[in-house]
C-alpha cells in the first residue's frame, strides 16, 4: 500500500489533510456543506446520550430489555439510532457476577450510532493491548475496582460486530424517570470501563 | 437521529459527546478528514468496509514498527488509510497529495484561510475547508 510506506519527510498531517480535501473539492468529489454537516452531526448529534437513552429504556421496560439483549441492532433502531458502524450491535449485560468491557484490538471499531466517535484512550495502543492481557488491572487504573469474584469478559470488536455494555442500574434509583436515569449513564459505563453511580 | 436542542445542555442525555469525556477530535484537521471520508462513503465512492480494511492495515503496520506505542495518532493512520485507498481507486494519487501539501506548506506566512468569505463556521474547525488553490500537478 503506497501511503503506508510514505517517505519520512512528508509534510505534517494537517497539511496533508488540507491538501487532500482541496484536491477532492476541486475535482467535484465532495461538497463542503455535506462535509460540514457530517462533522457537526458527529460532534453534536450522535453521541453517548443516544446509548444512555437505550440503557435507561432497558432499565425501565423489561420487554424492551429482552428485545435489546436478543437483537441489539433492532431494539436500538426502534429508538431511531442507526447508521455507519451500527449495522450489527450486540448488547452485553453486566450483572453482579459478570462485568463486560469492550475493545477493538485491530483498529478502533466502536458503535457510533449509540456512543458517537471513540475517545482517545479507546484508540490508544496501550488500552487496546493491555485490556486484553490484564483487564482487572487496567480497569482499576481507570478507576473501576472490581471484586476478585467478578468474572471480567473482554469483547473484541470486529468489522462485523460492535458491542454496547448494558450497565447495572444503580441502587436507590427506583423513583427516577427514564429521562433522569438516562442522565446518569456515562459513555465509560457503556464501554465497560466505568459503572453508573446514583445521583 | 436525536433532536438537537437550540442551547446544548452541558450534562444529561442531550449533552454533546464532548461533555461526556473529551472532544472526539484532537485537532481541527482530524474532524475535516473524518467528514471528508464519511462524505465519500455517503456518495458511494467506496465502501466503508474497504476503508476499514485499510485502516486496520495502517494501524497494524504502525504498531509493528512502534512496539512501545509511543506517539500514536489515530487520525494519522486514518489519513494513511484514506490516501492509500484513494490512490488505488485512481481518485487521488498519493504523489498528488504530496505535491499539494508541499505547495500549501510554501504559502506565505499570514495567508488568510477565510479570504473566500464563505467558510461559515469553518473558523472553529481551523478553516481548512477550501484554502487558496495551489497548483495541481496530478
Amino acid at each position: 500500500m503506497t501511503a503506508i510506506t510514505r517517505p519520512p519527510d512528508h509534510p505534517d498531517a494537517a497539511l496533508r489533510a488540507e491538501a487532500l480535501e482541496s484536491l477532492l473539492l476541486e475535482r467535484g468529489l465532495i461538497d463542503p456543506k455535506v462535509v460540514d454537516g457530517l462533522i457537526s452531526r458527529y460532534e453534536n448529534d450522535v453521541g453517548p446520550m443516544n446509548g444512555a437513552r437505550v440503557v435507561a429504556k432497558a432499565w425501565t421496560d423489561a420487554e424492551y430489555r429482552r428485545r435489546l439483549l436478543e437483537d441489539g441492532t433492532a431494539a436500538i433502531g426502534e429508538l431511531g439510532y442507526s447508521g455507519p458502524q451500527g449495522e450489527y450491535i450486540e448488547v452485553l449485560e453486566n450483572t453482579g457476577g459478570v462485568h463486560n468491557v469492550v475493545v477493538c484490538t485491530l483498529c478502533s471499531c466502536y458503535p457510533w450510532p449509540v456512543l458517537g466517535l471513540p475517545p482517545s484512550w479507546y484508540k490508544d495502543p496501550a488500552y487496546r493491548s493491555r485490556i486484553v492481557r490484564e483487564p482487572r488491572r487496567v480497569l482499576a487504573e481507570m478507576g473501576l475496582e472490581l471484586d476478585d469474584d467478578v468474572d471480567i469478559r473482554v469483547w473484541d470488536s470486529s468489522s462485523e460486530v460492535r458491542y454496547l455494555v448494558l450497565p447495572e442500574r444503580p441502587e436507590g434509583t427506583a423513583d427516577l424517570s427514564e429521562e433522569e436515569l438516562a442522565a446518569l449513564v456515562t459513555r465509560d459505563a457503556m464501554v465497560g470501563v466505568g459503572r453508573v453511580t446514583p445521583p | 437521529m436525536s433532536e438537537l436542542p437550540v442551547e446544548l445542555a452541558i450534562t444529561g442525555p442531550a449533552a454533546p459527546p464532548r461533555s461526556n469525556g473529551e472532544m472526539v477530535f484532537d485537532a481541527p484537521w482530524e474532524s475535516r478528514l473524518f467528514g471528508v471520508t464519511m462524505a465519500l462513503v455517503e456518495d458511494d465512492r467506496f465502501a466503508w468496509s474497504d476503508f476499514q480494511q485499510r485502516l486496520i492495515a495502517a494501524v497494524g503496520h504502525w504498531e509493528a514498527e512502534h512496539p512501545d506505542g509511543e506517539g500514536y495518532r489515530y487520525y494519522e493512520r486514518w489519513a494513511e488509510a484514506l490516501e492509500s485507498l484513494l490512490d488505488d481507486l485512481g481518485i487521488v494519487a498519493v504523489e498528488t497529495t504530496d505535491a499539494r501539501a508541499h505547495a500549501l506548506a510554501a504559502r506565505p506566512a499570514g495567508h488568510d484561510h477565510g479570504d473566500r468569505g464563505d467558510h461559515g463556521d469553518h473558523g472553529q474547525h481551523g478553516g481548512h475547508g477550501s484554502g487558496p488553490a495551489a497548483p495541481d500537478v496530478a
